[in-house]
């Protein structure tokens, strides 16, 4: 099932008003502020050729836009599948819609018809990268919604089941678009027949776990049993016609058998009334606000999920979505700047450490310096005062000997004094 | 195929056909509006004015209900905004009311700063928009819009003209919020003097260039009555939530000795005119101006100051990708860079402290050095005085010999002549 957003309301007094106060006519003013901007829709047919697509679209919309200027795809012969658009301003009741059909001529038409859903991708994808492009810019007009809101996708009333081209369709597109299978041609079974084929059909598309286009629970329960209806006559068995004929006096569209008459806007007949009052008159609405929020979100997450992550994988951390891709670069450089910072921490520490070291050993050789100079001062102050006590006991000793030489040569003196005495006395006989 | 492959037929021809019948999507603004009622509406109202000129009795005559607010003191030091959150229904239609009232605007003595917190506040809410948009995994259908849609600035009624604050402070937020500016508590200004004053008012916004919200007059629906609205602007308002007797009614008005002032009376105040313009007939154009024209500027503002751009030089549109990815590239060269410098300054601090260390190293070895050389000296020194000690010593010592020699010999001089004596006495 498609998830569709739920309007989440905050809890804030509720107050009751006295009187008169006026904004009930905010809806009228927001209808005529969208009656003057005007609507557009984009709807895409796809399907084999000759399914009665473009009489479908003449007969939905009740004008030729297939004609024979304009010719539908199937009449556009083309080697390859291709995608197309036509625009189309039409207006009614005052209300101006611009409507864009995109058909992709050539799908299922060749012998081997692999990928042919590829340029139906890429074209609703290069529409969605339009709008994201537009809605980034920084200077922004309003923009011209040009993404497909609806898919019709056409099937063969073979009556036995969906082939597998169908369900590779479906399956690959059902993520991308609002799908809404139809069953073609619907005048070709019988009801039973049809009854059968819708059952079978509608068993494979579960089983393939296809999600078709739900149609939303409305508030208004009348309304309810109204979506109730369509949603077990999915899919819409269709009939088209461009041509009026006569039916009891009426004039109806309708397609005209020798045994009778198929009448396009007969209930009984086909869906097509269903299918007309669904897609135009009460779910267009519906089909663009799914495509804008729940299509569209999808490829822009996506999207930009993958410039942010820079191709990892995004399923890892669910709380990178909830951010910009500006807010997660953000978050990135703080956590980068944390992690420099830590660095930063790191290396002072160890740079402080060996700073530490080698002052540490320098202080050591100096203290060491230090102590041998003392020693060897000491050493030498040591060897000094020897030195000094040396001299002194020399001193001394000189001093003293130098005193007993000059005793002695007193004595001598004296001694020869008195000889001389003694020799002039006469000690001569 | 790749989508540039995409054959386009009749591409920009945008056909006009008639229809040959009711096709039914004139029901599209039906179903448009059924949606947005059943989804409820956002308002946001923004309140300036003095503490006292009625905004919170104007609110509830509004309203016509009594929204919670405590009467504020005139001495907050500074601006401060309350903004409060109810839900309004009327019919079918849900309303998120927010009403924001300035509290303390006006009262201090410096009203430089003033208009400075209204304006933090209505950036904030862009902000908050701003940021729900850009994020990758968004919710915006859900999110509460809470920017401010409209902001009615409270003119007081006495002077006679604007005051400089009030011209300063819609200068401030013209660019950022629609203003109406009402004239409050009309009830004490006299017919003439309100004219006067209205017109003054008007020619000094215009002289001083400040842009208030006009009504739009595109749609013919309600181009007649907005552009007489227009020339009623500023509306002088007076609330009241009391009712009083007036012939056989119960009105709202404020009973006077002389009288009583009906609210709902056109001849007596512009009340009716406001409601009328604010809710009852404008009040999605505010809403999409909001959007389209005030968020938008903030936006691109805010954008360009973050470096992104619509196409470069050479004037080839970037797609989003392109630019977030030239974003993350920059960014990641930056952090890079970042790395790099440190690595840088680190290596140089380093080299730097390595220098510092080496040097002190020689230092200290030159220390040692020199002082080597001094033992030596000192050593030297100590030699040289031991050797001339030695010299000495052995010149007295020969000196000592010599005459202890010397000594011998004169003894033994001596001691013969005793000895002839001797010799001869025996």
């Amino acid at each position: 099932m498609i998830e569709r957003a739920e309007t989440a309301v905050p809890s804030i007094a509720q107050l009751n008003l006295d009187g008169y106060v006026g904004f009930a006519n905010l809806p009228n003013q927001v209808y005529r502020k969208a009656v003057k901007r005007g609507f557009d829709f984009t709807l895409m047919v796809v399907g084999e050729s000759g399914l009665g697509k473009s009489t479908l679209i003449n007969s939905l919309f009740l004008t030729d836009l297939y004609s024979k200027d304009y010719p539908g795809p199937s009449h556009r012969i083309k080697k390859t599948v291709q995608v197309e658009q036509s625009k189309v301003l039409i207006k009614e009741g005052g209300v101006y819609l611009t409507l864009t059909i995109v058909d992709t001529p050539g799908f299922g038409d060749a012998v081997d018809n692999s990928n042919c859903w590829q340029p139906v991708i890429d074209y609703i994808d290069s529409k969605c990268e339009d709008f994201l492009n537009a809605e980034s810019r920084v200077n922004r007009s309003s923009v011209s919604d040009s993404r497909v809101h609806c898919c019709l996708y056409f099937i063969a009333p073979s009556g036995h089941g969906l082939k597998p081209l169908d369900i590779e369709f479906m399956k690959r597109l059902h993520d991308k678009v609002n799908v809404i299978p139809l069953i073609a041609k619907a005048d070709t079974l019988t009801p039973e027949e049809c009854q059968l084929f819708k059952k079978q059909i509608m068993k494979e598309i579960q089983e393939h776990k296809i999600k078709i286009y739900e149609f939303p629970d409305m508030k208004d329960d009348d309304d309810n049993k109204l979506t109730r209806k369509i949603k077990e006559k999915m899919p819409l068995a269709v009939v088209g016609s461009n041509v009026v004929v006569e039916v009891n006096g009426k004039k109806v569209r309708g397609r005209q058998y020798p045994w009778g008459v198929a009448e396009v806007e007969n209930g009984e007949h086909c869906d097509f009334t269903v299918l007309r009052n669904m897609l135009i008159r009460t779910h267009m609405q519906d089909l663009k606000d799914v495509t804008n929020n729940v299509h569209y979100e999808n490829y822009r997450s996506k999207k930009l999920a993958a410039v942010t992550c820079n191709g990892v994988d995004i399923t890892k951390t669910k709380g990178q979505l909830t951010k910009s891709p500006l807010a997660q670069m953000e978050e990135e450089r703080r956590e980068h700047v944390m992690k420099m910072k830590k660095m930063e921490a790191e290396m002072e520490q160890v740079f402080e450490m060996k700073v530490k070291e080698k002052k540490q050993k320098l202080k050591d050789s100096e203290a060491e310096l230090e102590r041998r100079h003392e020693q060897m001062q000491r050493n030498l102050e040591a060897q000094y005062k020897e030195l000094e006590e040396k001299r002194r006991v020399f001193e001394n000793e000189k001093v003293d000997w130098e005193a007993q030489q000059r005793i002695l040569e007193q004595q001598k003196l004296d001694a020869s004094k008195t000889m001389e005495k003694n020799k002039k006395k006469g000690k001569i006989f | 195929m790749a989508a540039n492959e995409v054959d386009v037929f009749a591409n920009e021809e945008k056909r006009n056909l008639e229809l040959r019948g009711h096709v039914g999507f004139d029901s599209l603004p039906d179903q448009l509006v059924s949606k947005s009622v059943a989804q409820g509406f956002c308002f946001n109202i923004l309140c300036v004015g003095e503490t006292g000129i009625g905004k919170s009795t104007l609110m509830n005559t509004l309203f016509n209900t009594t929204f919670e607010n405590e009467e504020a003191s005139h001495y907050e030091k500074e601006v401060q905004l309350r903004p409060q959150m109810y839900s309004l229904q009327e019919s079918n239609v849900n309303l998120k009311l927010t009403v924001v009232h300035t509290v303390g605007f006006g009262d201090q003595i410096n009203k430089e700063e003033s208009y400075k917190p209204i304006l933090e506040y209505i950036d904030a809410q862009f902000e908050k928009y701003l940021e729900e948009e850009m994020k990758i995994k968004r919710s915006l259908a859900n999110c509460h819009d809470t920017r401010i849609h409209i902001c009615l600035y409270f003119i007081a009624p006495n002077g006679h003209s604007l005051k400089s604050l009030d011209l300063v402070t819609m200068k401030k937020l013209d660019s950022k919020v629609n203003i109406i500016p009402v004239i409050a508590k009309a009830d004490t200004v006299s017919r003439s003097e309100l004219d006067k004053l209205k017109i003054k008012v008007m020619s000094e916004l215009v002289s001083n260039g400040v842009q208030i919200y006009q009504f739009p007059t595109e749609d013919e629906a309600v181009a007649e009555i907005n552009s007489s609205m227009n020339t009623h602007l500023p509306f002088a308002v007076v609330g009241s939530v009391d009712d009083v007797k007036v012939g056989n009614k119960m009105v709202k008005a404020r009973l006077y000795p002389w009288g009583s002032v009906q609210v709902e009376n056109e001849n007596h105040c512009d009340f009716v005119k406001l409601r009328e313009m604010l809710l009852r007939v404008n009040m999605e154009d505010l809403r999409e101006q909001t959007h389209a024209r005030h968020y938008e500027l903030y936006r691109r503002c805010k954008l360009e100051e973050m470096g992104f751009k619509d196409s470069d030089p050479d004037s080839q549109s970037f797609s989003l990708q392109e630019t977030y990815e030239a974003k993350r590239k920059e960014f990641l060269v930056d952090l890079q860079r970042k790395e790099e410098e440190m690595r840088q300054m680190f290596v140089n601090k380093v080299k730097e402290t390595e220098a510092e260390l080496k040097e002190k190293e020689k230092e200290l070895h030159g220390r040692f050095e020199q002082l080597k050389r001094m033992h030596q000296d000192e050593k030297k020194n100590l030699e040289e005085k031991r050797r001339e000690l030695e010299e000495e010593m052995n010149a007295f010592n020969r000196r000592k010999v010599a005459a202890e020699t010397l000594m011998g010999q004169a003894l033994q001089g001596c001691s013969q002549p005793f000895k002839k004596d001797k010799d001869k006495k025996n």
